[in-house]
């Protein structure tokens, strides 16, 4: 069978698998919402619901840029580093208001991966060095600018209205996450920028030989992704009140494990936005439940719990993906 | 007979593209050489008590378990690999050692620098599992023990710091040999193993190969999967030691802190070192000065008053610069 399926059938099968993976991340997101809903009081409730969708909407929007990159066959590691620096930024810009508080910040994100995409595209730089080389420097940028501590927000101009604003019931910061995946649907659908991103991702040469605009692309969702890198930090400075140069350490690796829990395979050329965001809930969703299960105080797991059970997590996940893709093909 | 032609095979692989490897790694490692030289010479002459011995041996004592670290990520990376999870498997050793010697356990000290490391070779062959018999992609196979390693370090101490005074296990960390800190030694020797299995044996050939071109070298009958095993297993084996090592120096194990973004500085000693990232070569001596280079430069303008901070963003432009030249020398 797999030795006489043609290439074009062998990627409708791909496409399949990678339909059904994303389907496997709502499935289990489904069952753990059942479960919690079934054995919490509360866990529907609207405060644990929107503080939950608003504490992990960040998360979002870097899994989001993350995706276009991955489904490019690249990665970006500085996106941690970049929401840290981009909180400084919002935090200092702030006294401004919300437009200049959320503008500037975005652009300095979007810069930077510009800068990122450049090296990858024009440089022709690894991607994975390229990145963790930015995530250095966008990491000591951030300390150097904050001086190594917390930066306050200003209280009086409006800034912070994107922290507590709510709109429909709903907290802005869930207004932004609801949109950019929107966006980011739409995008992927009906976009001749996603078909290009996914060719590039599969062969990049062939994309090439196509005519597509490589470097073009590639600058694109690198800055994409930078500058939904500066949003996360805008959200992260509005929230806690604060430009926080430190925080972000390990993001980018989290936004990784939701991306592929998404079902966006790694080497590119596959991926699904509605999938990360499956993913995203998933990760999160699994905190959420670890709390409300040490709430009863039938176990007491402490919080260092979570980063084994989300390990855990990730390596049944993608246990079951690699075993679905196998008989897919 | 059947083992002789088995070398012969792998050693006719390696030789078809041996020569011009051999000349570009050399030019290469000369490149990172050079620039380290630079920085030695720069010191010599702005930085006061440079060139004293005590000096010497802080960059070297803080630069030992990056190189340790490091020398195993360069395996890794020669089968076209990555291993994210050293900084947390030092968490684990640095979690469990101090658990064992202030036991009650006889022999404690000894287990406690036996058992550990072996944890964590465990834990590199458990990557190497994943990675081999289950089709992971490294860079996700390792993600698993980067997010789950921390957590169970943490787990075993109950997130706390855990202080210690045990002047034998902490040899390994402040002894000194006729002067010269142990743990400089313990990097000389396993530098030397490493550097000694890539250049002469069949097992580094068989790495190369693998990082070359692993459809080829399954082919040409390397034990393909035996050998990434084996090169995962080394990385956890090294970072265990590397995590013990850490531990000693601080008097204290904390697994918030022990390795933590050490994996980072590994690949980027690697990266910087002339290794490149795709696999199938290696210089296990670039490797060596690579990490020299980016602690000389965080030593250096620290000395100069930059703030830690900004050398990092140094550390960024020399890592890039790097990778460019590396590049420009390849096409």
């Amino acid at each position: 069978m797999a030795t006489t399926s043609t290439p074009a059938r062998s990627i409708t099968r791909a496409r399949l698998a990678s339909v059904l993976q994303g389907q496997g991340a709502l499935v289990a997101l489904a069952l753990l919402v059942l479960f919690g809903a079934l054995r919490y009081d509360n866990f529907l409730s609207s405060y644990n619901v929107t503080s939950f969708l608003a504490n992990n909407a960040k998360f979002g929007l870097i899994a989001l840029g993350m995706t276009f990159v991955i489904m490019t066959g690249g990665i970006d590691l500085s996106v941690g580093a970049v929401a840290a620096l981009a909180s400084v930024v919002a935090a200092m810009v702030s006294e401004y208001g919300l437009v200049v508080g959320i503008a500037v910040p975005v652009l300095v994100g979007a810069v930077i991966g510009l800068v990122n995409g450049s090296l990858v595209a024009w440089g022709r730089l690894q991607p994975f060095i390229v990145t963790l080389a930015m995530l250095l420097a966008a990491r000591g940028l951030a300390l150097t600018v904050a001086g190594n501590q917390s930066v306050a927000v200003d209280f009086e101009s409006g800034f912070t209205a994107l922290g507590t604003t709510t709109l429909l019931t709903l907290a802005a910061p869930i207004w932004i996450f609801a949109v950019a995946y929107l966006l980011g649907v739409l995008v992927l659908g009906r976009t001749p920028f996603s078909r290009h991103v996914l060719a590039i991702g599969d062969n990049e040469e062939t994309a090439r030989l196509m005519g597509l605009r490589v470097e073009r692309v590639k600058l694109g969702v690198y800055a994409l992704s930078g500058a939904l890198a500066g949003m996360a930090g805008v959200l992260l400075a509005a929230q806690y009140g604060a430009g926080q140069p430190a925080e972000g350490v390990g993001w980018e690796l989290t936004a990784i494990a939701a991306v592929v829990v998404g079902g966006t395979l790694l080497t590119g050329g596959l991926g699904s936005v509605v999938g990360t965001l499956w993913g995203v809930l998933l990760l999160g969703l699994i905190f959420n439940v670890l709390n409300f299960e040490n709430g009863r105080g039938v176990i007491s797991l402490s919080p260092y719990w979570q980063s084994i059970v989300l390990g855990g997590f990730l390596l049944v996940v993608v246990l079951l993906q690699n075993r679905l893709a196998a008989r897919q093909t | 007979m059947a083992r002789a032609s088995e070398t012969a095979a792998v050693g006719d692989l390696g030789r078809g593209r041996a020569r011009p490897r051999d000349v570009r790694d050399l030019g290469q490692t000369y490149g990172a050489a050079a620039a380290l030289a630079l920085l030695v010479l720069y010191n010599a002459v702005f930085t006061d008590r440079f060139l004293t011995t005590d000096s010497i041996y802080v960059n070297l004592t803080q630069v030992a378990p990056i190189v340790i670290v490091a020398l195993g990520m360069t395996l890794v990376i020669a089968t076209g690999g990555i291993d994210l999870s050293v900084g947390s498997l030092m968490a684990i050793a640095g979690a469990l050692a101090p658990l064992i010697f202030l036991s009650d356990v006889p022999f404690g000290v000894a287990i406690a620098f036996v058992v550990p490391v072996l944890v964590t070779g465990a834990f590199g062959l458990f990557n190497g599992v994943l990675i081999t018999r289950f089709g992971f992609q490294p860079i996700i196979a390792t993600l698993v023990l980067f997010i789950a390693g921390r957590g169970i370090a943490q787990v075993l101490t109950n997130g706390e710091l855990q202080p210690f005074r045990n002047p034998a296990f902490q040899y390994i960390g402040l002894g000194r040999v006729l002067g010269i800190p142990f743990q400089v030694l313990l990097m000389l020797a396993i530098f030397a193993i490493v550097a000694w299995t890539v250049r002469t044996t069949r097992f580094g050939r068989q790495i190369l190969a693998i990082g070359g071109n692993e459809a080829a070298a399954r082919l040409a009958g390397v034990p393909v999967n035996r050998v990434k095993l084996a090169v995962y297993g080394i990385s956890g084996l090294l970072a265990g030691v590397a995590g013990l090592i850490v531990i000693a120096i601080n008097s204290s194990s904390d697994a918030n802190q022990v390795g933590l973004n050490l994996e980072l500085a590994a690949i980027a000693a690697v990266a910087v070192g002339g290794t490149p990232l795709t696999g199938g070569r290696a210089t296990v001596v670039g490797t060596l000065i690579g990490a020299l280079i980016l602690q000389l430069l965080r030593f250096t303008l620290l000395s100069h008053g930059v703030p830690d901070a900004v050398a990092l963003v140094v550390q960024a432009g020399i890592i890039i610069a790097a990778v460019f030249l590396q590049r420009q020398r390849q096409t």
